[in-house]
């Protein structure tokens, strides 16, 4: 059962030189109590598709195309105060990337908390409200006294357990959570890669969760989706994508991540760099950067096409190798 | 034997802490040990990776090697010759010798100079003037760091290039004056995944081609696992653990390098999970615990020796070397 379904979703940036392509056509799926890993590098719009999914693009973005269901309803179709009051927060909630600098510097860490229960739960006594950020502590793992702390007196990970603390506070059904490892250290990492894991079995909510380093993601993660420049490139269960991908970007993604255990290896790497999102390449945009790239892929963008065990590829050596068979 | 191109004895950096200045007249000052008496050797031709966590000290202690900062105590040797406590223009023909990359391409490269200026920019600083010598070099770096053909990317500026790019910039910069040791400060971490590898075989291949060591800084132990020859690895100023980068990594003894590994996610779903050994956070290295700096986060804390003596760095298998107490009384 699907919580999530986001058909052809086409998000832009209109800047003066034109449009930023971000996010173009991006078709994807998040069943119930399941993790979904958006992978891919710096530009290729892994956080602009969580602003479209909470409709917070800056004031230039705009969602040109395609559908959003949440849970059997199509939010791209709700008014702006439907969305804040029914949408935003207690269905969908989002950790910030960089939460260490998220929360506002001159309010103390819980009343950030219980105000953000009380936008969007006005019934709530702020008695109540202090409660439930109390036992919202607690469940992340912070001292609840600490509640009346500012925002300094916590380390970095305290900030990120406080974020997610407060991303949780309604009870959402889906919570994403953009680059939540980036500028934490390993050990730190792992703890709150591991609190997320767990919130996410407790409370049985769906995730997303953005990051660029692949290993998290073989960690934490059921589903894995890789993007590159805008595109969904492989989407699919986890062990298939990393271990039968047929994607040539994934399978460079994934032989350019040193690894801490096997043998040692050498580090490859994908010759080029990513392309200008405002002026992408024709057909397959890592068609100049492929090693196999045909006539056909400057020419025509691949279809994500289901190559079966629920493992979708967009590649047109894939497609011509099927058609063979 | 191979030979020892660096040779850091006892180094220690304290920065004083800006306090009052009323608790300054009354109590003593405050320092912040940021590296606390450590002691390695590089050889000639190594890779040597400093490992760990953000305030452990690792890039205090590239800096202190060619004297970016000054050093509180301690020894630094550069081929055999002491150059601690030269003068600032007596060391001036060995900072040709030892160069350093730094972290953020997009910081470390003036954004008003060209490619071609910032390249040269060490040639003038040393007093080479002669045109053709410079152009010989600028063409022979460029080549050295792939930005071919040279002509294409001379006179750009920093911005019209991707950040790879700008990072193997960076080493070229570093490079041209012929170097022979050179600290690289994270020269990976600002860059994504699929350009990594660009600037890593680079750094290989200046090995390989002129026989130049590095320091390499990092805080990925799968990354320094797969460059480095040897890697020490650093808490709160003080190596804990050092040896070679295999046998670091495969059989760690230290219970905090250990920590470490196990909480290092494997890019592979089939395999082990990252686990979470110890926690809490490095404590401030303003008021480092007393003993061990590790004991008060420490899976394997074995009583009253922790907390009260430092642990030396022992040899305890042939070149790994391991500073606790559980391996003291063998």
């Amino acid at each position: 059962m699907s919580l999530l379904e986001v058909k052809d979703l086409t998000t832009y940036y209109k800047i003066l030189r034109g449009y930023v392509r971000a996010v173009e056509g991006v078709t994807f799926n998040v069943k119930k109590r399941e993790a979904l890993g958006l992978a891919g590098e710096s530009g290729c719009g892994k956080t602009t598709i969580a602003l479209s999914l909470l409709r917070i693009l800056p004031s230039n973005g705009m969602i040109a195309e395609g559908e959003i269901v949440l849970d059997g309803q199509s939010i791209l179709k709700l008014n702006e105060d439907k969305m804040r009051k029914n949408v935003r927060w207690k269905k969908i909630s989002l950790v910030f990337q960089g939460a260490m600098n998220a929360m506002n510097p001159v309010h103390q860490v819980g009343e950030q908390i219980t105000e953000s229960i009380r936008i969007h739960e006005p019934h709530v006594s702020k008695k109540e409200a202090h409660e439930r950020a109390e036992k919202l502590f607690e469940l992340v793992g912070i001292e609840p006294s600490r509640l009346s702390n500012y925002p300094f007196e916590f380390s970095g990970g305290m900030r990120q357990r406080a974020m997610i603390a407060m991303a949780i506070a309604c009870n959402p059904q889906l919570l994403i959570a953009d680059e939540p490892g980036t500028a934490l250290d390993v050990i730190v990492q792992a703890q709150v890669m591991k609190l997320l894991s767990q919130l996410k079995d407790k409370l049985n909510m769906s995730m997303i969760m953005i990051t660029h380093d692949l290993s998290l993601i073989a960690d934490t993660c059921e589903k894995t989706a890789i993007m590159y420049a805008g595109h969904i490139v492989e989407f699919g269960d986890t062990v298939s994508v990393f271990k039968e991908n047929l994607h040539p970007y994934t399978n460079g993604l994934i032989s350019a991540f040193p690894s801490i255990e096997g043998e040692q290896m050498q580090i490859i790497s994908i010759p080029g760099s990513p392309p200008d999102l405002l002026d992408p390449p024709s057909g397959c945009r890592f068609h100049p950067r492929c090693q196999y790239a045909m006539e056909i892929c400057r020419k025509e963008r691949p279809p994500l096409l289901d190559v079966g065990k629920d493992h979708f590829v967009a590649c047109h050596l894939v497609k011509t190798e099927e058609e063979k068979r | 034997m191979r030979e020892k191109i660096i040779e850091a004895a006892s180094l220690k950096k304290w920065f004083p802490l800006r306090t009052g200045f009323f608790s300054s007249l009354f109590k003593r000052e405050i320092f912040v040990k940021a590296v606390d008496d450590i002691s390695f050797d590089i050889y000639t031709g190594e890779i040597f990776g400093l490992a760990g966590e953000s305030g452990s000290g690792k890039t205090t202690t590239g800096k202190l090697i060619i004297r970016l900062v000054d050093i509180t105590d301690g020894k630094i040797s550069f081929k055999g010759k002491d150059i601690t406590a030269l003068s600032e223009s007596k060391f001036k023909p060995f900072r040709k010798k030892l160069q350093i990359i730094f972290q953020d391409p997009y910081e470390s490269l003036n954004p008003r100079m060209t490619i071609n200026d910032i390249i040269s920019e060490p040639l003038f600083v040393h007093g080479i003037s002669d045109e053709k010598e410079i152009t010989k070099r600028l063409n022979a770096v460029l080549e050295d760091v792939k930005l071919t053909p040279p002509d294409e990317f001379l006179f750009r500026y920093p911005h019209e290039l991707s950040g790879g790019q700008r990072q193997r910039v960076a080493v070229a910069r570093a490079i041209i004056l012929n170097p022979e040791f050179v600290v690289a400060d994270e020269p990976v971490s600002m860059l994504d995944v699929s350009i990594r590898a660009e600037v890593l075989n680079v750094i290989l291949e200046l090995r390989k081609k002129y026989n130049v060591s590095f320091l390499f800084i990092t805080h990925d132990l799968a990354l320094a696992r797969h460059l480095c020859d040897r890697i020490a690895i650093m808490y709160l100023g003080k190596i804990v653990e050092m040896g070679k980068a295999d046998e670091v990594v495969a059989n760690s003894m230290h219970p905090y390098t250990k920590a470490l590994i196990k909480a290092v996610p494997v890019p592979d779903p089939t395999a082990r999970r990252a686990e979470v050994v110890i926690k809490g956070e490095i404590p401030s290295p303003v008021n480092p615990p007393p003993g061990c700096h590790f004991h008060t986060r420490c899976p394997s804390y074995i009583g009253d020796v922790c907390r009260m003596k430092e642990p030396p760095l022992i040899e305890i298998d042939k070149n790994h070397y391991v500073a606790c107490h559980l391996y003291g009384s063998k």
